[in-house]
């Protein structure tokens, strides 16, 4: 059918030939085009492509480093790490869940709710991913699952650290730390930086304001993971950097006395060195576990720290807003005295009362004191003779005494939490009430009660700059690195160390660069004086908590701020604090500078609802000044040990 | 014929015939194998497990089986060329309605011994058919409509069929290779004009046939990183592994994208990519050399064979071999979208496999028996 010759086949070959030689070239173009493109991913853009495989492959878990401690003055950790003990667990390595789960029962406490919430876990999360069986095992039970470990395929125990807070009674000065929440994240730059799930960050206090700084640089561990997520080696670890440790100027040992004193009662009590501003002592009370919020607080306990009574979660010495009371009356006779408005010449007749403008101001003794000076008006407190002078002195000069030591302004720069407070006058009024100011309202706050609001802290700082002579000081909580020696504490080492060579007070001024807060030493010296007597002298207010003995004896000023005004009927009955409602009573307050001889240190106690001063206060911060001025010795000879260890 | 019966002298004999063979193809294709068992070891993880296994031993049965049909004649290769092409489209026709479903296609045909995909050896069934048919008709009727008749259908037939399994991929390598000889054995460059533009006003007809996957494939190859985690994730991550092996590569045993399973099909058609990533720039143009040489060796072969029948088949199958190679490297590349076809010897697959072994070891018979005449 078909035809064979020679001529035919050489034809056909000829044809295949040219057409296969045709189809051979655009072989050519198209291995040339694949060589380019293999050219061009692997020697052109292999950098690219390279890290786009490493982004494949590599995962990165952050951990936080161990978070920077709050040591106080001496070295003493108040906050610290600790080492703490978990029970990790991957489902993917346990051939039976339920059974291993069951078998731990037995082995750890581990309630029923904590069973299900695991098991819920498990459903949601990937085989292989860590589940946190419990974060906090105490030793024991650590101790036990090692015996165990190898019936328990699947669990592993780690040892981890956390914060740990040696006692409650800084749970306020130090504040405390928790889980991290979505609201710390939003509000909080670093954090959002930091990107560290569950990371304890610091909730109030100094661990709050100096969380950024404690948490340090997180370390991170860098691992391989397959296509699915899943880990399959650990490629490389950075530790990171350790959180900075803070030194405060707190001793531990006074904050546990104070602490332990206040336990029973609602209040705050303050020291401060009235040379450097160095706060030794804040303590707020009641007070409560700051160990509580590290691993999640209990529903029930955060209940009962939000109900109650006493509102253990502020720090009182700091948030705390209170009228001064009597202890605004040494401020009072200064300003007066300092603005010539009277003199110490000045007597008044008090009758227990005073009638102005036909409104009837009382004296809180119903009796009256009969004819008063200054001095006597200080240290028996007498409400009448401090009216007259408010009358004379006017709100807005009293005021600007007022600031100038101290109040209505934050003491410190370290609390997110600390108020400051009200210093009423004219122009305040105006602005914040929309009202003229009344004559009256200038006795009322002569004697610290009306507009007045200062923390415990504020009236430390009062006292103190009244005690060192009556020069500014800058208070402080946190020791700085830097080793400078402050102007007061310049004057007070030459004072200590020359005692002969009594310099004018000009050269002092001159000399050490103070800042001195009056126009006339001898008006503060005079305060002084008056607080002397009324702790130290027969029918003084606080007489009944002096310290006989010589080293600790202070002087002081009491002082209560009303929470509610007797009626007439109260006072026609003479009607005791204690016989009233426990929340309609008077706070208490004690100022005070010790010890009388050379002072060196200015406390302030406040007891909410304790009555008057001279009974709820002032004998806690006889108590305490005795402490203090126990430790004396050695927190000044400890910069000088500090010194020698290097 | 007297040249043809002097030359039949010498390959009677088994010495005669072990010379003859093409020694360059030869070692070629040995060495190919050789790499694709490591590539395969590599691609199970550096462990010999089924994969890695069953490649290995396919390899070694498939190459013998080479050897043994280099030294049957390719007068008998030729006589049966028409039944092993009715044979395969029966089997077609078989898988059809009998076939063993997997992944939603039907591609395998049960033989007991073995599950064989007759679609791959349709790759070389076809240019069989095709080479007899024009070893057959004379030169001066390959434009003639009746004689054109017979190559369409013979290409449309196995076509459609394997289209429907569905398996784009090999239906149009087998589309593809019928075309390449047809048009070696001199149809006119306007029949295939005719046909293109034929083919491109039926092309939206055909688009409406295709499965939903089909076309997210061709709408992921234009624009791959629309779905990074979907239909685009096989191409990124391919080229992210070729590129990521850099000059020299990632070395053996290394390649992180393979290893780690980010690269999909590593077995089968994604095996250059984990060569490339492990071997780098020169090892993927060393492997590029490698099948260049095989290419031109089958040229060779073909040029020097003088039936029509041998030097059509030759051709065709090296034609045929080239594209599977370019398709699939440039598939692994992003040049073409992801179809479906596997790398010649290098990637695992029996039918696939066997094909080209089979398909070799014809080349190699018209090498031994190059002066024979075919009948």
């Amino acid at each position: 059918m078909l035809s064979f010759n020679s001529s035919n086949i050489a034809s056909k070959t000829r044809t295949i030939g040219r057409r296969m030689f045709l189809l051979n070239s655009i072989k050519a173009v198209v291995i040339l085009g694949i060589s380019g493109r293999l050219a061009s991913l692997q020697i052109n853009e292999s950098s690219k492509y390279r890290s786009l495989a490493d982004k494949n492959r590599f995962r990165e878990s952050k951990f936080a480093p161990p978070r920077g401690a709050i040591k106080d003055y001496f070295g003493t950790e108040i906050a610290s790490n600790t080492r703490i003990y978990q029970l990790h667990f991957i489902p993917e390595n346990t051939p039976n869940t339920d059974k291993l789960l069951i078998r731990l029962k037995s082995l750890i406490s581990l309630p029923e709710r904590q069973v299900t919430l695991i098991q819920k876990k498990i459903k949601k999360q990937k085989k292989w991913e860590t589940i946190i069986i419990s974060d906090n095992l105490s030793w024991s039970e650590f101790a036990r699952l090692n015996l165990f470990l190898h019936e328990l395929e699947g669990v592993q125990p780690i040892v981890s650290i956390a914060r740990v807070y040696v006692n409650n009674a800084s749970a306020h000065a130090i504040g405390y730390v928790s889980e991290i929440s979505p609201r710390d994240i939003r509000t909080k730059k670093y954090l959002q930086d930091l990107n560290i799930a569950g990371i304890s960050v610091g909730k109030t206090g100094l661990e709050s304001t100096l969380d950024q700084e404690m948490l340090g640089s997180p370390g991170f561990l860098r691992y391989e993971v397959n296509a699915y997520g899943k880990k399959i080696k650990q490629v490389s670890i950075n530790s990171g950097l350790k959180g900075k440790t803070f030194r405060t100027t707190l001793d531990n040992e006074v904050q546990v006395f104070t602490a332990k004193l206040l336990e029973n009662v609602s209040g705050a009590a303050c020291v401060m060195d009235i040379y450097n501003g160095d706060i030794i002592s804040m303590v707020s009370a009641p007070t409560f576990n700051p160990n509580s919020f590290i691993h999640g607080i209990k529903t029930k306990e955060w209940n009962d720290l939000l109900n109650n009574r006493d509102k253990p979660m502020i720090n009182k010495a700091i948030s705390g807003l209170y009228p001064p009371g009597s202890t605004i009356k040494t401020l009072t006779a200064l300003s007066a005295l300092e603005n010539d408005i009277i003199s110490t010449k000045l007597y008044v007749e008090c009758k227990g009362y005073i009638d102005l403008h036909g409104e009837r101001f009382h004296c809180w003794k119903k009796k009256g004191h009969g004819l008063v000076g200054i001095r006597t008006a200080l240290k028996k407190s007498c409400d009448v003779y401090f009216y007259e002078v408010a009358r004379r002195l006017g709100i807005d000069r009293l005021a600007a005494t007022a600031e100038k030591f101290g109040l209505g302004k934050k003491v410190l720069q370290d609390y997110n939490e600390e108020k400051a407070g009200v210093v009423p006058n004219t122009k305040w009024k105006i602005k914040e009430l929309g009202k003229n100011w009344y004559i009256g309202e200038t006795l009322h706050s002569g004697i610290g009660q009306g507009y007045f609001l200062t923390t415990p802290l504020q009236l430390t700082l009062m006292t103190a700059q009244i005690a060192n002579g009556g020069f500014k000081i800058q208070p402080r909580i946190l020791v700085n690195a830097s080793t400078e020696v402050g102007n007061l504490q310049k004057y007070l080492n030459h004072k200590n160390s020359s005692p002969g060579n009594v310099m004018s007070l000009d050269d002092q001024i001159f000399n050490f660069g103070l800042k001195p807060l009056f126009r006339n030493q001898e008006n503060i010296n005079l305060v002084k004086e008056a607080m002397f007597a009324a702790t130290n002298e027969v029918g003084g207010t606080s007489y009944r908590s002096r310290h006989t003995d010589k080293r600790y004896a202070f002087a002081g000023k009491t002082g209560s701020s009303q929470i509610k005004r007797f009626t007439s009927e109260q006072r026609e009955a003479e009607v005791k604090q204690e016989n009233i409602a426990y929340l309609s009573r008077d706070h208490a307050w004690f100022v005070a500078f010790a010890p009388v001889s050379n002072p060196r240190y200015a406390i302030s106690v406040l007891v909410e609802h304790g009555g008057s001063g001279s009974k709820a206060a002032a004998p806690l911060a006889k108590k305490i000044i005795k402490k203090v001025l126990e430790r004396h010795e050695s927190r000044e000879s400890y910069p000088n040990r500090l010194r020698e260890n290097i | 014929m007297l040249y043809n019966r002097s030359s039949l002298q010498s390959p009677f004999s088994i010495r005669g015939k072990i010379f003859a063979l093409d020694f360059t193809l030869l070692f070629s294709i040995l060495l190919l194998g050789i790499i694709s068992i490591f590539a395969q070891f590599s691609s199970s993880g550096g462990t010999f497990d089924y994969y890695s296994k069953s490649h290995t031993i396919r390899f070694s049965v498939f190459f013998i089986l080479f050897l043994f049909i280099s030294f049957t004649q390719i007068k008998f290769w030729h006589n049966t060329s028409f039944l092993i092409f009715f044979i395969l489209l029966l089997l077609l026709l078989f898988v059809k309605f009998f076939g063993i479903q997997s992944q939603g296609s039907r591609r395998w045909v049960n033989l007991f011994v073995i599950n064989l995909q007759p679609s791959e050896l349709m790759k070389i069934g076809i240019i069989l058919f095709l080479s007899n048919y024009y070893h057959k008709i004379s030169e001066g009727d390959v434009n003639k409509v009746r004689f054109l008749l017979y190559p369409v259908i013979a290409i449309l037939a196995p076509f459609i069929l394997v289209l429907s399994q569905p398996d784009l991929g090999t239906a149009i390598l087998i589309l593809l290779s019928g075309i390449v000889v047809t048009w070696l054995a001199g149809v006119r460059w306007k029949i295939f004009a005719y046909l293109s533009v034929l083919a491109v006003i039926t092309a939206p007809i055909a688009i409406s046939f295709l499965k939903p996957y089909q076309k997210s494939r061709i709408l992921t190859f234009l624009n791959p990183e629309a779905d990074p985690l979907g239909a685009g994730y096989q191409i990124i991550q391919s080229k992210i592994a070729i590129g990521s092996g850099g000059l020299f590569g990632k070395g053996f045993l290394n390649g992180s994208q393979a290893y780690l399973n980010f690269l999909p099909e590593k077995h089968t058609d994604f095996i250059f990519t984990l060569y490339s990533e492990e071997f780098g720039f020169l090892g993927s143009v060393f492997m590029i050399i490698l099948y260049t040489v095989i290419t031109y060796r089958i040229i060779k072969i073909g040029s020097e064979t003088r039936s029509i029948f041998g030097k059509l088949y030759c051709y065709g199958f090296a034609n045929a071999f080239f594209i599977y190679v370019a398709v699939n490297m440039s598939m692994v590349l992003g040049l073409l979208p992801i179809v479906g076809a596997p790398l010649p010897i290098l990637s695992y697959g029996g039918s696939s496999m066997l094909a080209i072994m089979f398909g070799l070891g014809i080349v190699m018979s018209c090498n031994v028996y190059k002066n024979a005449a075919v009948g």
